[in-house]
């Protein structure tokens, strides 16, 4: 009972960071991710035990899916049923990549690769998210380092980029849903 | 690039959500396909030439109304599926209901008649077309369908291709009312859930490559 009490002001708390979050407030959205990713991490820990590697991979790779898809999150649902559909889809999606890709591969090399990558940190990504963002194609690239990364304005990022304001927001919008691809291998 | 890192990336500049986006969708895609629908029946089919006459017999509301159930049904159910760890509650049932409805009026219907009379119930003269014309006028609703479901997060692909196309199908059966003139209760519970049923089975089959995200 006490447990399930604490789950539910967990819940609770993660929900009205990202009700907030939804409504503008970015520095809720902040805590919100920040929390909801070391959730997510002890989530996928549990659901992928035989490939500690790939977590901190699906962590940031689902997160990605959560800040692309916040507009499906329905303010009256569980926030916990929601984060988790969406973290079991992209579990889902990497063990059915991964299979597609040993079928391909050499068997003996893919064991070399196990043994090899299980020494890196655990914690530590092995997908560098900043190398696939630089093959993007600058009317993407250049909104998401503008307004994502060095933290200019809309306005001002135009101003930089010499593209009209609504084609940087919609840069953005569709340079991280392409990065979602592109770790997705479509494209 | 560090968990972190990505956290604060995501979260700069995020700005407000619309709200009620998922609603908001699938209103756009009914309203495009049931005109596209329409503006393809227009030039090719006409309306019944009966029309006004049809609106008074209870059989013509009685299609309407069980295209219009499986239309209520089928968007529910795609509303549902379209969000991430929404469970289906009670879309199953509100699917079956109005197809058992028009089944049982199509077998009252079939007691009641002489044997010669049957085939003729279940045939009417347009079984030939009726499937083929609802999957025509609804491709301009699947097409807006499958859109708003892209844009949202399904995570069972197949099954949301496949309420997502029922519901073309329906807007596109919807409109094909105000044509046919079929009223037995065995045509329509056989050749238009026929009908509305191919769009279903095309998204289905296309949902699970279409529909990722």
């Amino acid at each position: 009972m006490e447990e399930a009490g604490r789950l539910n002001a967990g819940e609770e708390r993660l929900r009205n960071l990202l009700i907030r979050g939804l409504a503008g407030d970015e520095t809720a959205y902040r805590t919100f991710l920040q929390e909801l990713s070391a959730h997510l991490r002890a989530f996928l820990r549990k659901r992928l035990a035989s490939l500690p590697d790939e977590v901190e991979d699906l962590v940031q790779e689902s997160l990605l899916a959560v800040h692309n898809q916040r507009h499906t999150y329905d303010t009256g649902q569980p926030l916990t049923a929601w984060a988790h559909a969406i973290a079991k889809y992209k579990l889902v999606d990497l063990l059915r990549r991964r299979t597609r890709r040993e079928l391909l591969t050499d068997p003996l090399d893919e064991e070399f690769g196990f043994a090899a990558a299980a020494d890196a940190e655990a914690t530590d990504a092995r997908r560098d998210l900043s190398k696939l963002l630089a093959q993007l194609p600058d009317r993407l690239r250049l909104p998401i380092v503008h307004m994502k990364l060095e933290g200019l304005s809309v306005a001002e990022a135009a101003k930089r980029t010499g593209m009209s304001e609504s084609a940087v927001k919609v840069g953005v919008h569709r340079g991280l849903k392409a990065l979602a691809a592109m770790i997705r291998g479509d494209a | 690039m560090r968990t972190d890192d990505l956290v604060t990336m995501l979260a700069a500049g995020a700005g407000a959500v619309r709200p009620n986006q998922t609603a908001r969708r699938f209103a756009t895609a009914i309203t495009w396909g049931a005109l596209g629908a329409a503006l393809l029946m227009g030039p090719l089919l006409g309306l019944r030439p009966d029309l006004a006459a049809a609106l008074l017999l209870p059989m013509f509301w009685v299609k309407l109304a069980f295209v219009a159930c499986l239309a209520a049904a089928s968007l529910f159910a795609a509303l549902r599926l379209s969000r991430p760890g929404m469970p289906l509650s009670w879309a199953p049932g509100a699917l079956a209901a109005p197809v058992l409805a028009i089944w049982l009026l199509a077998a009252i219907a079939l007691a009641r008649a002489d044997a010669a009379q049957r085939a003729l119930l279940f045939f009417g003269n347009t079984w030939d077309q009726c499937p083929f014309l609802i999957a025509l006028l609804s491709a301009p609703a699947f097409v807006a369908a499958m859109w708003a479901m892209k844009g949202l997060a399904p995570t069972r692909l197949r099954l949301a291709g496949a309420a997502a196309g029922l519901l073309a199908g329906a807007v596109g059966a919807l409109v094909y009312c105000l044509h046919c003139t079929e009223m037995a209760a065995p045509f329509i519970g056989f050749w238009y859930l026929l009908g509305m049923l191919v769009p279903s089975a095309v998204g289905a089959l296309l949902g699970p490559r279409l529909l990722r995200w």
